[in-house]
């Protein structure tokens, strides 16, 4: 550096090493802040941990021993003495359906966000640049956040016995095949929207952005010089697919399927709007607590799915699937 | 005159990790002192005592004779280089200059003026305008100089200041730094793990390990005269002999040093060695000969020797150029 | 999966994409036919004739301008509490290591991790353990409690992305640590809170699950609505707010995503 162009005095003897504090409130403040970092990091975390830990998680074991109790069956009065009774009644069978209606139900339904979600993952993931690449992570994003509760009226508009699937139906000539699909026991009746299909369908569309995220973000981490090294070394597609993507990817299926899994076992409101008259956990919980006034009963049902996400995470835990979240 | 910097017995622990431990130093005022030692030594713990990013677990640190510990990084007349340049993304490059003006309360005319100055001073006049992310690696880095040395700080640290610079770039810092250090006269601490970047700037270097100072001197001291096997190891290019092959060359049962240099190729006399390999370095030839089953590096000026592997050679050294040191490793 | 080589997508790869992308969508631009039906009783498809006279009628609705006013005021607050929480708790977690880190992460997702209606019960229980009657702030609370997640998720990641030397540059170059937060951290983080915030407004404006538990008497619109579903009264003044929420909530993903675009995502999570 040319040093003709210097114009900085060297040090004078006025210029201190330590500077005097900037005094006030604030430098005080800051200062304090500064000797003490516990004290800050202390009431930096106070407020949130106040709030989260003690109100919320304090909720959730107020909930926890409520299970414990039991409810007296003349009075309806709550008996504050611990007993597993209540739980004994989850294993009542018109209790333990509801549990295993609605433990089929989100199996059912995590399977086939997986498959229908792959292809939108994958093609995200490997195949959209550009301005494609903001088009679907929008157009995932957008269904994600829109409305959940329009989400669910959408598809009453749909599954409506006058409604637009009825209506395609006839102009293909396949109401035979609708009629036909209504017939089946079981999962079949009067019409799409208040059967075990249209409750299906509607988890499916609801929770299946939840499942397509974690997927693609899982996919977006294969090099794809990794499929060109498989089909180089004589792998079918078919087999590239068993034995390279689909390893690769099932830690981000199995993310996702922690949330289609454990936002079907707690939800109470798309069963009571499509579907059958028959209960599913979050239901039951629901009237439970309000018009049948069994809390106890409520909170341990309500245990359930708690459970059931615990187990699951232990297993998802153990396959890596938190890396993909 | 009061040391720049005078620590006394510091130490700094992380749990049971001791990043820096019972380090005694002193700074002379308008030094320009290296720290150097591999990743893990302790050097840039030091670096952040100093700067008052850190807090000694024990000891007593002085700038300019005044204590040090306990003062804020912001009241401490010391400015520092961060090794990824740490400039202000959403700040423009005039603006990042004038920071330490601004937070002090100067005026903008004033220290946009000043900043100019500054600017012009690592030759980067008019890019005030500009973003950080316009700016290659090696004009960040005049920047990060610019905007420390424009508050006018009593010690300016720098840590690793040219690790992401190319080689080329590297060298001619090197003696730009060099050369504004003597101008300014200021004083200047910084930390390295290049022990060539250490040896050719800095007025004196401490080699670091395992958290305290191994070997504190003038760079011709650490080359010539590494204090132990470690210092000889991590300085490099020195042949560093095992105490038995010393033994069987003559010398005493000890760690040695001596240097390629020291090294010459004779008639008779001196010990018989085999070439196993030879490495033309343009200025000489380094020939790699076997002796005792050591190897020990020889440089030859250029043209002097021309020797296939497997020759047989003659090598000798006078005792005196025989450096003892601690088998420390 | 036919032919993965070169860049170019199989046919059937596309058609199945595509194919899904249409199944997320279409449900939601049908409502926005049937916001102009005729047809009064009924879903009927298609439509008998279009008219634009829900909208007008819709407008004089003062029941609907109260739960959207109430959903407006308790998102607004909520999104208010989420951003101090949220952005405290990121400051914490990401500028300073101490014990604990992961179990803070741990806490802030549950709420969202856990079935909304865990959530809801366990507050409405512990509200009515100690005697708290159902108000605007019952509900408030429930709110702020999941979208605390969001804040802190986008604060996390910008936090992430900007680097620590930049709080110790500011700090070394004379800047005690309000300076340092109002020059360095705020300007360096402020786009990242502002698209959480929104998300937060949005999470909260289309609640329902937890609002039926923590809400008195009061109405949100997300509550309104699903009064309608359960016992319908109008069916086209439904569609017609189904729609405008639509358009509504639309927006602040959109300014999100723009605000957040390079480099770190909208935090998605759940609901």
């Amino acid at each position: 550096m040319t040093m003709t162009a210097m114009t900085m005095p060297t040090t004078p003897p006025a210029n201190p090493a330590i500077l005097p504090g900037r005094g006030g409130f604030f430098g005080g403040l800051s200062d304090t802040f500064w000797r003490r970092p516990k004290l800050f990091l202390f009431l930096m975390l106070a407020p949130p941990l106040l709030w989260l830990g003690v109100i919320y998680i304090g909720s959730l074991f107020a909930l926890l021993l409520q299970s414990f109790f039991s409810i007296d069956e003349f009075s309806g009065l709550i008996v504050r003495e611990f007993t597993l009774s209540t739980y004994a009644e989850l294993l009542r069978p018109s209790n333990f359906d509801i549990i295993l209606r609605t433990v089929i139900m989100a199996a059912l339904v995590t399977i086939t966000s997986a498959v229908v979600a792959f292809p939108i993952a994958y093609y995200a993931a490997r195949y959209a640049r550009g301005k494609w690449k903001a088009f679907f992570y929008l157009g995932i994003m957008l269904p994600l956040w829109s409305s959940y509760l329009v989400k669910v009226y959408a598809w009453k508009l749909i599954l409506a016995k006058e409604g637009i699937l009825t209506w395609a139906f006839a102009k293909l000539h396949l109401t035979w095949l609708l009629d036909g699909i209504l017939a089946l026991p079981v999962v079949g009746g009067n019409s799409l929207s208040i059967s075990y299909i249209g409750t299906y369908l509607v988890f499916v569309y609801v929770w299946l952005p939840y499942m397509i995220l974690p997927t693609q973000a899982a996919l977006e981490r294969v090099p794809g010089n990794l499929i060109e090294a498989s089909s180089d070394l004589g792998a079918t597609p078919n087999q590239t697919f068993r034995h390279v993507l689909l390893p690769l990817a099932l830690p981000g299926i199995i993310a996702g399927s922690i949330f289609t899994f454990s936002l079907t076992l707690g939800d109470y409101i798309i069963p009571q709007i499509v579907g059958s008259s028959r209960l599913f956990i979050g239901q039951a919980v629901y009237a439970q607590q309000g018009t049948a006034g069994n809390v106890p009963l409520a909170a341990a049902f309500s245990v359930v799915p708690i459970v059931i996400m615990a187990i699951y995470l232990w297993i998802a835990k153990k396959k890596g699937a938190f890396d993909a979240l | 005159m009061k040391p720049a910097v005078q620590f006394e017995n510091v130490s700094r622990h992380f749990g049971v990790v001791r990043a820096v431990d019972a380090v005694d130093l002193k700074i002379e005022p308008g030094e320009f002192y290296a720290m150097l030692g591999p990743s893990g030594s302790g050097k840039t713990t030091c670096l952040r005592l100093i700067a008052g990013f850190e807090q000694p677990s024990g000891g007593h640190i002085e700038i300019f004779g005044e204590t040090a510990e306990g003062v804020p990084p912001y009241r401490r007349n010391v400015n520092t280089v961060f090794q990824d340049y740490a400039l202000f993304p959403h700040l423009n490059i005039l603006d990042n200059v004038a920071y330490g003006m601004m937070v002090r309360g100067i005026g903008k005319a004033e220290r946009h003026r000043a900043a100019d100055e500054a600017l012009e001073l690592v030759k980067l006049p008019g890019y005030g305008a500009r973003k950080p992310g316009q700016l290659s690696g090696g004009q960040r880095q005049r920047v990060a100089l610019a905007r420390a040395l424009v508050n006018k700080p009593k010690v300016l640290l720098l840590d690793e200041p040219l690790g992401a610079l190319d080689l080329k770039l590297r060298e001619q810092m090197q003696e730009e730094l060099k050369s504004l250090q003597r101008a300014l006269g200021i004083t200047f601490i910084f930390v390295t793990h290049d022990q060539s970047e250490a040896l050719s700037m800095a007025d004196r270097v401490a080699v670091f390990n395992n958290g305290g100072i191994v070997q504190e001197g003038t760079p011709q001291d650490i080359y010539n005269r590494p204090r132990t096997r470690f210092v000889a190891d991590f300085v490099g290019s020195s042949n560093v002999i095992a105490p038995e092959v010393m033994k069987s060359l003559g010398g005493e049962h000890r760690w040695a040093s001596l240097r390629p240099e020291a090294i010459r190729l004779a008639t008779e006399g001196g010990v018989s060695a085999t070439v196993a390999a030879t490495s033309f370095l343009g200025a000489g030839t380094r020939i790699t000969a076997e002796v005792n089953g050591t190897r020990l590096h020889v440089m030859v000026p250029a043209g002097e020797a021309n020797l296939a592997v497997g020759t047989p050679v003659r090598l000798d050294w006078s005792a005196s150029e025989v450096h003892y040191m601690d088998g420390a490793a | 999966m036919r032919s993965d080589r070169g860049t170019e997508a199989s046919w059937s790869l596309k058609v199945a994409a595509a194919a899904g992308l249409l199944f997320l969508h279409l449900p939601i631009l049908l409502i926005f036919v049937y916001a102009f039906t005729t047809e009064e009783k009924s879903f009927q498809w298609p439509p008998p004739g279009f008219t634009t006279q829900w909208f007008a009628i819709a407008w004089n609705r003062p029941d609907i301008w109260q739960a959207l006013s109430l959903s407006v005021q308790v998102a607004a607050i909520a999104t208010a509490i989420a951003l101090v929480l949220g952005t405290l708790c990121a400051a914490a977690v990401s500028q300073t290591k101490f014990f604990g880190r992961e179990a803070i992460s741990l806490l802030v997702i549950l709420p969202i991790a856990l079935p909304g209606i865990i959530t809801g019960i366990a507050l409405r229980s512990a509200f009515s353990l100690v005697d708290i009657p159902f108000s605007v702030w019952t509900i408030v609370l429930g709110h702020a409690t999941f979208c605390v997640v969001v804040v802190y998720n986008n604060a996390v990641a910008r936090f992430r992305r900007t680097s620590g030397s930049l709080i110790e540059a500011s700090m070394d170059l004379g800047a005690d640590g309000f300076q340092t937060f109002r020059h360095i951290i705020l300007p360096n983080i402020g786009t990242a809170l502002l698209a959480g915030g929104m998300l937060a407004f949005a999470l909260s404006f289309d609640e329902v699950i937890v609002t039926t538990f923590t809400g008195g008497q009061q109405q949100t619109l997300p509550i309104w609505m699903l009064e309608e579903l359960i016992r319908p009264r109008q069916r086209p003044v439904t569609n017609v707010v189904a729609m405008v929420v639509v358009l509504v909530t639309f927006l602040p993903i959109l300014a999100a995503f723009y605000l957040t675009r390079e480099g770190d995502q909208i935090a998605g999570g759940g609901k």
